[in-house]
């Protein structure tokens, strides 16, 4: 089986966010860009899995400039078995990162493309979607749990309160959440061999984003702590419902 | 022109966050003179739907056609963008739990509508809104430059205005696109509190609970409030609590107006799911935890004589608000 694992970067979890030129730029100054965490614990270790199980090839795809290639080996060295980068350096939003790398999945012959369900730094949850329709491909989102018996899976996805199990067969796009699978490091042989894995740079189809950032701003610093003493907890009910009139 | 707005349905009524998105579109179309109409696809009575005419909705739109009651992200996508041409929509508003999350990006592809998802605004007029993004550290500002126009709204950031009236119901015979994922089984807690992400009082717990056998004082404080259970990460590991009680960056994210945190530390990845949360409630015995930090209201003490206080402080104010 053929499987397509979507790969972004994010600023590792513990940056502090801060913006440049007016609020309109995200503060690359000092961060540590990672993969973004659900595309690799969960998308990516199940696509090996799924490989190690019945056979098959492990490509990621990675929308991005030349910087990100460091990162993309990392990819490698948890067992991708090759890498593509379509070089787009300038600003893209969800639609033509999709588009992008639907151009490329076309002819590829995937049997399944996996996503994380969103990226820590953008939140947007858009791109899976996005790619199934431009593919015409069945989706499902936010999926716990994914299992193949032949060309058919099985698959649990979050729902509000609970969870829905279904059924989709080949090929399909899904999105990855927690429980899919467990975080893998890279051992020492997968690290020596991700320096000699194919990582394909392609050159853009050049689709223009249907949307754009104007501005970013950080929320309103939180007041100070009202503290009230652990002898009077009642006071801490009288507050919420007459202060903050929460309850 | 019509603002087109999705309403969702579960066990046949009407989903809490869609009496938002009604509220948000209303608002949307009485800015721009236009009018809101919202899509309900699946099986549910028409008395239901004629109700959120009292959020703003003039008209809703019932494709009844049962098919719908197995969802399928493209069919629901398909049936949406072929509404929204036929009524002349421009801009289609889809609240975002997780069927909306599903389904707003495919009609965003279908159309080429630009998409904002994550919004907690309304759009101004150059149709630019405010968007959550980092996991809830910061905030983007997204214009949309499309004619068409999708957003999908982060549940309990708007609210739901009551004000009075009626929507007519129209019956679309509109039918699923043949369905490429089949549904085999939905588990959904049952009872009266909301679920999680549409949830506007959280009571939440983590590891200073000791374990699983004294959930009982979390949940009867629930109870009281009426609010909706939580969790943090590594008590859902162990299997203390639900996995769709975790919540944080790994698990789901929360808008509520209340969250109480008992015994919780505030680790950063926990923040990200809930720092949004309009007030907050801290309690726990160590006054260095991180979660006072990102507090409105903090009790430093031992959580098991607190919370037992808390709900007869509790049960006292609503029974002496009858
Ligand atoms: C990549 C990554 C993703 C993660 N995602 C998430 C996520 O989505 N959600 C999440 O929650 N975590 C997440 N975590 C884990 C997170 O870092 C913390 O480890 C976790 O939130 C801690 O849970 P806790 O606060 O329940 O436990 P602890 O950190 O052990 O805190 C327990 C708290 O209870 C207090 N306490 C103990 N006894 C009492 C008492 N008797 N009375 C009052 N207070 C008491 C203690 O003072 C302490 O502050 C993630 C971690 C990583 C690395
Ligand atoms: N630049 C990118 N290149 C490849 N995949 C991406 C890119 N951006 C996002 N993705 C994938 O799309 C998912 C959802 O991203 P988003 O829609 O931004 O929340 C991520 O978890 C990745 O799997």
């Amino acid at each position: 089986m053929k499987f397509l694992v979507c790969i972004s970067l994010v600023p590792d979890t513990t940056t502090k966010i801060s913006f440049v030129d007016n609020d309109t730029k995200f503060n690359n100054d000092k961060v540590q860009w990672i993969l973004n965490p659900y595309d690799e614990w969960y998308a990516l270790v199940r696509a090996l899995e799924l490989k190690e199980a019945n056979g098959g090839n492990v490509t990621v795809v990675n929308v991005g400039p030349a910087e990100n290639d460091q990162v993309i080996r990392k990819a490698l060295a948890i067992g991708a078995d090759d890498a593509i980068r379509i070089d787009v350096t300038g600003e893209a939003d969800s639609y033509a990162i999709a588009a992008e790398i639907a151009a490329v999945a076309k002819s590829g012959g995937y049997d399944m493309i996996l996503l994380g369900k969103e990226t820590i730094s953008y939140n947007g949850s858009n791109l899976g979607g996005m790619l199934a329709e431009l593919l015409d491909l069945p989706f499902v989102s936010y999926a716990s749990k994914l299992d193949m018996a032949g060309n058919t899976a099985s698959v649990e996805r979050e729902i509000e309160g609970g969870k829905e199990v279904l059924s989709v067969d080949v090929p399909f796009v899904i999105s990855c959440a927690k429980g899919m699978a467990e975080a893998r490091i890279p051992n020492m042989k997968g690290i020596m061999s991700a320096k000699t894995k194919p990582l394909n740079v392609v050159a853009p189809q050049g689709v223009g984003s249907l949307t754009s950032v104007v501005k970013y701003e950080l929320p309103p610093a939180k007041g100070a702590c009202k503290m009230i003493s652990a002898d009077q907890p009642e006071e801490l009910i009288r507050l919420l419902h007459e202060e903050a009139k929460q309850i | 022109m019509a603002i087109l707005f999705l309403v969702e349905i579960a066990d046949g009524k009407v989903k809490k966050a869609s009496f938002e998105a009604a509220s948000y579109a209303s608002n949307y179309a009485n800015s721009v003179g236009k009018e809101a109409v919202g899509l309900a696809l699946g099986s549910i009575d028409d008395a239901s739907l004629s109700a959120i005419g009292i959020y703003g909705a003039k008209k809703i739109i019932h494709a009844s056609n049962a098919g719908f009651d197995n969802f399928d992200a493209s069919a629901y996508a398909k049936a949406i963008a072929e509404v929204a041409t036929q009524i002349s929509a421009d801009t289609i508003i889809i609240s975002q739990t997780l069927t909306g999350k599903a389904v707003a990006p495919v009609v965003s592809a279908r159309l080429k509508a630009g998409i904002v998802s994550g919004a907690v605004g309304l759009p101004d007029a150059d149709f630019v809104v405010k968007k959550a993004a980092f996991s809830g550290k910061a905030f983007a500002y997204v214009k949309v430059e499309t004619a068409v126009k999708v957003v999908a709204v982060v549940p309990n950031s708007f609210g739901a205005a009551k004000g009075d009236g009626t929507a007519t119901v129209e019956a679309s015979a509109i039918a699923p696109a043949a369905s490429r994922v089949t549904v085999k089984e939905v588990s959904r807690q049952t009872g009266d509190v909301a679920p999680l992400p549409e949830a506007e009082l959280v009571v939440s717990a983590g590891r200073g609970m000791k374990g699983p056998e004294n959930w009982g004082i979390v949940e009867d404080l629930a109870t009281a409030l009426g609010a909706t259970t939580a969790c943090s990460r590594p008590v859902a590991d162990v299997h203390w609590r639900p996995h769709h009680e975790h919540v944080g960056q790994t698990g789901v994210a929360i808008r509520p107006n209340l969250y109480i945190a008992i015994g919780i530390s505030g680790a950063i990845q926990h923040l990200a799911g809930v720092n949004q949360s309009k007030c907050i409630v801290v309690i726990n015995k160590d006054p260095e935890a991180p979660f006072f930090k990102a507090a409105d209201y903090g009790i430093v003490g031992d959580l098991f004589e607190i919370v037992p206080k808390l709900t007869a402080a509790v049960k006292a104010l609503k029974a002496s608000q009858h």
